[in-house]
């Protein structure tokens, strides 16, 4: 069985992002770049499920700029065997992502799709949802536990109210969330063995896709400060203040 | 066009999120109708019809849709969204979880987790962990939106007089089944609408200090318990207290944060709150940034003062 995982490269989530002063977007300019976080953790349970003998090989794919391929490279410096960049200076939006996925999965006959539950930057949480139906799978989103047995994979989900187990029949998709696991680090032998791993390069006219998206961002801007707030020296002030300042208890 | 609101309930109760979503959608348009897919679920239907503002009830009772699974509601809605310029659904793990299916299956793009609506086409929305706001224009025939619940005030739970239609639409994509669910039960208010959030993080050090010393507070202030990442990876809680980028949006009148450093990722859950109490020992936390009133001391002696002082 083949599993695919879909990387993005984000802004390093420690980095206190900056919007740019023209309030075109956020300064990316000399900042750090990473996998995201969820990525990271479906790379991490794909090899799993390697090690574990459910999955053959494990193929990650990246949309977007060419310095994505570094963030490729970690992933395969991780246990992954092989990567595919489709890359691309457009904005990547949701759906658009949604159906470059859609066309590497079938090409490359792949049981099992695995993408974080969301993006750091963009916040969306639509990517595999989307991939999901334009599949015609089943999704197990805001995975916490994923078991397969046979043709058909159990996914345990973080719901609002606590925890959903749902079963899947294969092909299916699964969003990781934070819980699923905890990724390991990448030694450097693995990193110096990944550098010679296969790394195809598309474009998404490749698969046919068109990366032009019927929404636009009009303007990015900080969001409204919070005002300083006081040290209070005591609970009694502290009351005090609650009760007769702010007047919330 | 009429505006479809999706229905977030258990089958048995319409659940808060909803009555936002509502408040979100009237400012879209003037004919406002609400779906409520579930199985026996009339009295959700019943109490949606009495939402102020909402003119329509779709009610369609099957089996295939009892525990909300996205593959059979999506197909549902995808057939139901011809007569809809808008759909609009909470942005709770149900709304985010089914809404991005029903948007490809109409190869349409979708805005997540609006905070105001501008016009009909425009909105705007957090990005990088609420560290920016973006404001995005869609030109789709369809507009499709989760909506942040904290960011809209709910719509009355009375007053309205919707009709109810019963639809027979069955749909079952065949390719999920729901297998259980461990809920966690509390008599405590829910976290995403309580008035009051008392919050804990690592330094309560385990779990029976959650019990101790941050459960006594919660209920003198009739407050709901949350929690940073650090305390809910550690064990102290329940995932489903979680209160951040990857958990739970919070914008109560009063959040309490103990123990807490205030991680981008946290604060990203909590900032839009009217008050912010900051209980800590260190005085260069990140939370002091944030917090309205900060108390620099011993959350262990400072705590159970402030329980016994109320």
């Amino acid at each position: 069985m083949k599993a695919l995982v879909a990387v993005k490269r984000v802004i390093d989530y420690n980095v206190k992002v900056r919007v740019k002063a023209d309030n075109s977007a956020v300064d990316l300019s000399n900042t750090k770049m990473s996998i995201n976080p969820f990525c990271e953790i479906a790379v991490e349970e794909a090899v799993r499920l390697k090690e574990a003998g459910v999955v053959d090989e494990v193929i990650i794919a990246s949309i977007g700029p060419k310095e994505a391929q570094e963030q490729i490279r970690a992933a395969l410096a991780l246990g992954a065997d092989r990567g595919i960049l489709v890359q691309t200076d457009d904005k990547a939006y949701p759906l658009q992502v949604a159906k470059i996925l859609k066309a590497i999965a079938e090409q490359e006959g792949t049981d099992i799709v695995l993408l974080g539950k969301q993006a750091i930057d963009d916040d969306n949480n639509q990517t595999g949802q989307m991939l999901a139906a334009l599949m015609g799978a089943g999704q197990g989103t805001f995975a916490s536990e994923v078991k397969v047995e046979g043709d058909k994979v159990n996914v345990t989900r973080e719901i609002d109210g606590g925890l959903q187990t749902v079963a899947l029949t294969l092909p299916a998709i699964i969003t990781t969330d934070l819980r699923l696991n905890e990724p390991r680090y990448a030694k450097l032998p693995n990193i110096m063995k990944a550098k010679k791993k296969p790394l195809d390069e598309k474009t998404p006219a490749d698969y046919g896709v068109e990366m032009a998206s019927k929404q636009e961002i009009l303007k990015v801007t900080p969001p409204a400060e919070r005002s300083a707030g006081v040290k209070v020296g005591s609970v009694d002030e502290l009351i005090d203040k609650l009760k007769n300042e702010a007047k919330v208890i | 066009m009429a505006i479809l609101v999706y229905a977030e309930h258990d089958n048995v109760e319409l659940k808060k999120a909803t009555l936002n979503a509502v408040t979100a959608a009237t400012q879209l348009g003037d004919d406002v109708h609400i779906l409520v897919a579930g199985a026996e679920c009339h009295p959700v239907s019943e109490q949606a019809a009495k939402v102020a503002g909402v003119t329509k009830v779709i009610c369609v009772d099957n089996a295939a849709y009892k525990d909300q699974l996205a593959e059979n509601v999506s197909l549902l809605v995808k057939d139901l969204a011809g007569d809809y310029s808008h759909i609009v659904a909470p942005a709770t793990s149900n709304g985010k979880n089914f809404l991005p299916r029903v948007a490809a299956l109409l190869d349409v793009s979708m805005i997540s987790e609006i905070t105001k609506v501008i016009d009909a086409n425009t909105f705007e929305r957090p990005i990088y962990a609420g560290n920016a706001t973006a404001t995005v224009k869609t030109s789709e025939d369809k507009v499709l939106v989760t909506v942040r619940a904290t960011a809209f005030d709910p719509a009355a739970a009375e007053g309205g007089s919707a009709t109810i239609e019963e639809k027979e639409d069955v749909q079952d994509a065949g390719t999920s089944s729901f297998v259980g669910e461990e809920l966690a039960s509390s008599d405590r208010p829910e976290l995403t609408s309580a008035e009051i959030v008392v919050s804990g993080g690592r330094a309560l050090a385990n779990s029976e200090n959650f019990t101790t010393i941050i459960e006594p507070l919660a209920d003198k202030l009739g407050a709901a318990i949350g929690a940073s990442r650090a305390a809910v990876d550690a064990g102290y809680v329940p995932n489903d207290m979680q209160v951040g980028q990857t958990g739970k949006i919070v914008a109560p009148n009063l959040y309490i944060a103990v123990g807490i450093s205030g991680a981008i990722q946290h604060l990203a859950g909590m900032k839009d709150s009217k008050v912010i109490v900051a209980i800590n020992n260190d005085p260069e936390a990140p939370i002091a940034s944030v917090a309205d009133y900060f108390l620099e001391a011993d959350l262990y002696d400072a705590v159970p003062e402030l329980t016994s002082k109320l």
